[in-house]
């Protein structure tokens, strides 16, 4: 089975966020960046396709030079060879734009199929994986923990609200959206490290897709939410807090 | 006429909850546009969720109808709402934020070169629609910009259902085209992983434990907590990903609800999907060290601190306290 597997690059999640002098997106420089966890599990789940059906794993990834970090990672986890959309202005294109360009360097390749994260850590749209679908006319499947080959197409496992589940079966080629949490993640090991060094790695340039329409939905200003209860801070060491809070907890809410 | 259209969505039987949401905030984009707004129920047999419907205060009711459309397939949907929105032409098209609808909305917008703006928690004069941005650290404020139909789907709780007028509307029937070879995914039914043996959503006291925790060797920190307390211990999605405590005990959107008298969440940033499933607890306390993390937004005691230096203070303070 022929796999590719999009995989963003994202603001680590422990990074401070900045709010940048444009107002419109955080301050990127002096932020480290990681793999979208959801992406993770999609890869997680190709990598174990291959491992039991034979075939292929490709990760593309669009974003500037600083995502080849993040492909190198999969690559190092035992993706077969990784494809670089570069394209500095991301961030001016809307979810169709950004699939679009993700959708045309699908295109010549065929997969069998085409695997995304349900959503971005960043701006979390939950969206570029439905919108390929769309693109490359092909059925698909959101929400997926667990993924299986029939033979005649996939038998996968949807997740849905409130701890239910459904299973639902699809045609191949066809595209799935991956929630995190359906397997276990492998780590990358040396060997694959120094192997990734050695994998195929093609960049193609946005502009070289020929995808560049005007956007119909545009980001304007970011900033910080406001609180929607009035929360006592207690300050002062851990032990002071700690004997504060047991104080609130006794007296002022009743609980304990 | 061009109009306001909100897709209502059926659960067990009934118009669910936040469709009701969806269509309050259709009706405050109706009062900022002048629009009518008009409210969409799909199926194979939408009469009951039709009559549900007209009795709320809008212009019309739609029954988009199908004996294809028995149950939910992103194919059966997108190509009944697209042929719809072909036929009526819409400038807002509003759909609660759900699993169905993250599943096919957004193709249906690209199908008519749009793009949805989704999971909005406000909605500003202009309009400007307000949506979280990493995990809820930030609000964006986003306008549409093209002359096609604006997609829009709303948060759980970003609007009130219960401030919705009564009425009676008229109720027509759409009928789409749809052949069998268009449904390319066949559904299962739903199905519950394993009986669930602790029920959280009954116990007065919880314990949260959220990925500041960094191991699962760290995990008897909380443990030690909760058992001061005499609380039962849960966790945010992470935890229970990565296995280190069962998924029965997971809190959120993909997990149970739980509205205890004390939610002690240890480590845990707030996102949306976590928040839905206790922030109606009546007394919420976080411990985070980051002083911007959503959770504080709906917190009434905060600790801003180390979790591995507060956490074991307060287990002893509440040791001596007994
Ligand atoms: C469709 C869908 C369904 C989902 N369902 C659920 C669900 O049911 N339940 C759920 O919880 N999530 C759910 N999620 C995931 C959710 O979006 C978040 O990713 C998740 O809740 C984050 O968990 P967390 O807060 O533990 O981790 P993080 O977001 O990583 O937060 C960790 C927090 O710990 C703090 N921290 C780190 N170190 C320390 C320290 N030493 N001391 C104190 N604080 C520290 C950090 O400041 C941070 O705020 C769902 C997501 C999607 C897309
Ligand atoms: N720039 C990108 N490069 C590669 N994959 C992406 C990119 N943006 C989004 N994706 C994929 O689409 C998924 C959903 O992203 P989003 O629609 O932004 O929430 C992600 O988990 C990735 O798998």
């Amino acid at each position: 089975m022929k796999i590719v597997v999009a995989i963003k690059q994202v603001p680590d999640r422990d990074a401070p966020v900045r709010i940048d002098a444009s107002g419109k997106w955080i301050e990127e420089s002096g932020l480290q960046f990681a793999m979208n966890e959801p992406d993770a599990y999609a890869l997680e789940e190709a990598l174990r396709l291959k491992e039991a059906q034979g075939g292929e794993v490709i990760v593309l990834s669009a974003g500037p030079e600083r995502v080849g970090t993040t492909i190198r990672e999969a690559l190092a986890k035992g993706a077969d060879r990784a494809i670089h959309i570069t394209a500095d202005d991301l961030g001016t294109r809307d979810a169709l734009g950004v699939a679009k360009l993700i959708a045309e360097a699908i295109k010549p390749e065929s997969p069998d199929l085409i695997l995304t994260g349900l959503q971005s850590e960043d701006l979390g749209l939950g969206q570029t994986g439905v919108i390929l679908a769309e693109l490359l006319n092909l059925p698909h499947a959101s929400l997926i923990l667990h993924v299986e080959a029939t033979g005649t197409g996939l038998k996968v496992k949807r997740e849905l609200e409130a701890g239910w589940f459904q299973e639902i079966e699809l045609p191949t080629p066809a595209v799935l959206t991956i929630q995190s949490g359906g397997n276990k993640l492998r780590y990358a090991t040396l060997m694959g490290i120094k192997k990734a060094k050695t994998k195929e790695f093609r960049a193609v340039s946005a502009a070289d897709l020929g995808q560049s329409s005007a956007p119909t939905v545009t980001l304007g200003q970011i900033a910080l939410p406001s609180k929607q209860r009035s929360t006592q801070i207690l300050s002062g060491s851990a032990k002071e807090a700690a004997a504060a809070l047991v104080e609130k907890l006794k007296f002022e809410a009743r609980i304990i | 006429m061009s109009a306001i259209f909100v897709i209502l969505e059926e659960n067990g039987g009934h118009i669910s909850r936040i469709s009701w949401e969806a269509l309050a905030a259709g009706t405050a984009l109706a009062e900022q546009t002048s629009l009518p707004l008009h409210a969409v129920v799909i199926g194979s047999s939408t009469e009951a969720l039709a009559a549900e419907a007209a009795a709320k205060q809008v212009a019309a009711v739609i029954r988009i109808e199908h004996a294809l459309l028995n149950a939910y397939t992103p194919d059966g949907w997108t190509s009944a709402l697209h042929q719809f929105l072909t036929a009526n032409p819409a400038t807002y098209v509003i759909f609660p934020h759900t699993y169905q609808v993250r599943d096919y909305a957004p193709a249906l917008a690209a199908r008519m070169n749009q793009v949805l703006i989704g999971d909005v928690t406000g909605i500003a004069a202009g309009p400007v629609f307000t949506r979280q941005l990493l995990q809820g650290r930030l609000n964006g404020s986003y306008k549409h910009a093209s002359d096609g139909p604006c997609f829009v789907s709303v948060q759980a709780g970003a609007f009130r259902a219960d401030a919705l007028a009564v009425g009676s509307a008229s109720v027509t029937t759409f009928a789409p085209t749809i052949e069998p070879s268009q449904i390319r995914t066949k559904p299962g039914a739903p199905f519950r992983a394993s009986a669930q043996t602790v029920d959280l959503s009954s116990a007065p006291l919880i314990v949260s434990v959220g990925r500041g925790i960094k191991e699962a060797d760290n995990l008897p920190l909380v443990q030690d907590l909760a058992a001061a307390l005499g609380a039962e211990l849960a966790a945010s999605r992470p935890i229970c990903d990565n296995g280190w405590l069962p998924m029965e005990r997971q809190v959120g959107s993909s997990g149970q609800t739980v509205a205890p008298k004390l939610y002690l969440a240890v480590g845990i940033s707030g996102a949306i999907q976590h928040l839905v499933g206790m922030k109606a607890s009546q007394c919420i306390v976080a411990i985070n060290k980051d002083p911007d993390a959503p959770i504080f937004e709906v917190a009434d005691y905060g600790i801003v601190g180390d979790l591995f230096e507060v956490v074991p203070a307060l287990t002893e303070a509440i040791k001596s306290a007994k």
